[in-house]
């Protein structure tokens, strides 16, 4: 479904990207982990085009999306995109946030579009809130709106930025949750997550980066228990055991 | 004082119209209102431009508004006045020179409020109205001015309150809008400057404060719809409406 082919891209000096390889199947779940700065957040931004590639290509559904001329807003809606701030819109309600891109993009009848916003805030456990302001809920909430509001255009990708990273603790569970669920569905999941529970229990494949290489790619389980490089390992280490850092 | 008020209230409001041109009170909030109509259009525009990603744009555009910020507005009404004929030929009014000075002055400071809005509303609004198909125009019109319009909302009253008071620069060229009708009583009178003036000055205030009343009203019906509220400069017309009420 996602096919690099030796992406590159740089800001300024600096390699963010380097001879990226890989391919994500259709129904594929894929966590990708690594340090900060490792570029996992680059990588899939690259993939809706929310960041520039300097060389190689990236092909959705076999369309070099980097290519100029390319239809970048039918694009987009085919890929939906879940940010670590959640980035709802303020001044519309939670339904009006479901809602906005159906009509203005996808040309639905707004009275279509509510059926199927609020079928979507039901699913994500938050009919309830159709009403509310974004301000009104909890970050979980909010989190769980964005993941409604992405699946709106019933996009067959989904992309997650660190979805989970700025909630506090006790909000993680509900919003992992509704995204397991978008794995039972079968949808195709690229995720860029700290959560390495999410990783064992629902990926199918983990990507390890590091200084904008893919240095590591294998089941969770055999990453798990049997990381096979040297960075790999110190990363598992560290989150395993946080204090116990040499130093 | 009652005497006062009682012999010029008309001449004070609408000057010598119907016998004249339409003056006093009646030529300040006209001429107020215009400029601030015609200006807000293009302050939008500008205010776009001035963010555009496209450099051939943005930097015309900036070249203006610095060009145009760094003059008096008093040079500017004269430039009008007296430059302007030359090159279209025919005599430019009083009133049309002060519309026109305004016009283009609101039109460069509205442009800043609007850049200033525009960048204000935090980045990941549009990436997420981007990401989610929306184009350029779509993603401004739908997300990103009405939040920018909130924050914009007690510098916006501050450029709406300075031009109500600019409009009495048309006084150097002979406008009749208030200031200068309430010279003329003056001169008529003699005896009373003090009040006079005092009356002059309530007028002002009366308009000014009035529309920092109704941008107040604005901002706390979008405060109990459960939107952030812009923050407020200290200075700011409407923080001081609020400090008075």
């Amino acid at each position: 479904m996602i096919q690099f082919n030796q992406v590159n891209k740089w800001y300024g000096q600096y390699h963010a990207l380097v001879d990226i390889d890989e391919t994500v199947a259709k129904g594929e779940v894929v966590v990708v982990c690594g340090p900060s700065g490792s570029g996992k957040s680059t990588l899939i931004r690259t993939i809706n085009r929310l960041e520039a590639i300097e060389s190689g290509t990236i092909t959705f559904d076999g369309e070099d999306i980097h290519r100029p001329g390319v239809d970048l807003n039918r694009l987009r809606s085919r890929i939906g995109f879940v940010f670590q701030q959640f980035n709802l819109f303020p001044h519309l309600t939670v339904l009006q946030n479901c809602t906005l891109a159906p009509v203005e993009v996808g040309g639905a009848r707004p009275a279509q579009a509510h059926d199927k916003a609020m079928a979507l805030l039901d699913r994500v456990g938050l009919a309830h809130k159709a009403n509310a302001w974004p301000s009104e809920l909890s970050g979980g909430q909010q989190q769980r709106v964005a993941i409604a509001r992405a699946l709106a255009m019933e996009p067959p990708l989904m992309l997650f930025d660190e979805p989970t990273s700025a909630l506090d603790p006790e909000m993680v569970g509900e919003v992992l949750l509704v995204m397991q669920g978008l794995v039972r569905d079968g949808m195709t999941l690229v995720v860029v997550t700290h959560e390495m529970g999410f990783a064992r229990d629902v990926a199918h494949r983990v990507l390890f980066m590091d200084q904008g290489r893919i240095l590591e790619r294998a089941e969770p389980h055999a990453f798990f228990n049997h990381p096979q490089h040297p960075r790999a390992q110190q990363f598992l280490a560290d989150i395993r055991t946080p204090f116990a850092r040499p130093g | 004082m009652i005497e006062l008020i009682r012999t010029y209230w008309v001449y004070f409001l609408i000057g010598q119209y119907p016998q004249g041109p339409l003056g006093g009170v009646a030529a300040t909030v006209l001429l107020a209102a215009l400029a601030l109509l015609l200006a807000m259009p293009i302050g939008l525009l500008m205010g776009l431009a001035r963010t555009s990603s496209i450099a051939a744009v943005r930097r015309p555009v900036t070249v203006i508004a610095y060009l145009i910020r760094g003059i008096p507005l008093l040079l500017m009404v004269f430039w009008i006045y007296f430059y302007l004929p030359t090159v279209t030929g025919h005599k430019t009014d009083q009133f049309s020179t002060m519309l026109i000075a305004l016009v283009v002055f609101d039109g460069v400071y509205l442009g800043e409020i609007v850049r200033a809005g525009i960048q204000g509303v935090p980045k990941g609004q549009y990436e997420a109205a981007r990401a989610l198909g929306l184009g350029h125009g779509r993603a401004m019109r739908r997300v990103i001015l009405p939040q920018a319009l909130r924050s914009m909302l007690p510098s916006l009253v501050n450029q709406f309150v300075s031009t109500i008071k600019a409009t009495s620069l048309g006084y150097i060229i002979g406008l009749t809008e208030a200031s200068f009708i309430a010279t003329q009583i003056n001169s008529q009178v003699f005896v009373h400057p003090t009040a006079v003036y005092l009356l002059l000055s309530l007028m002002y205030f009366i308009l000014c404060f009035g529309l920092s009343r109704v941008a107040l009203v604005i901002e706390r019906r979008q405060a109990r719809r459960g939107l952030p509220r812009p923050a407020r400069s200290p200075g700011s017309p409407t923080a001081t409406a609020a400090a008075n009420a």
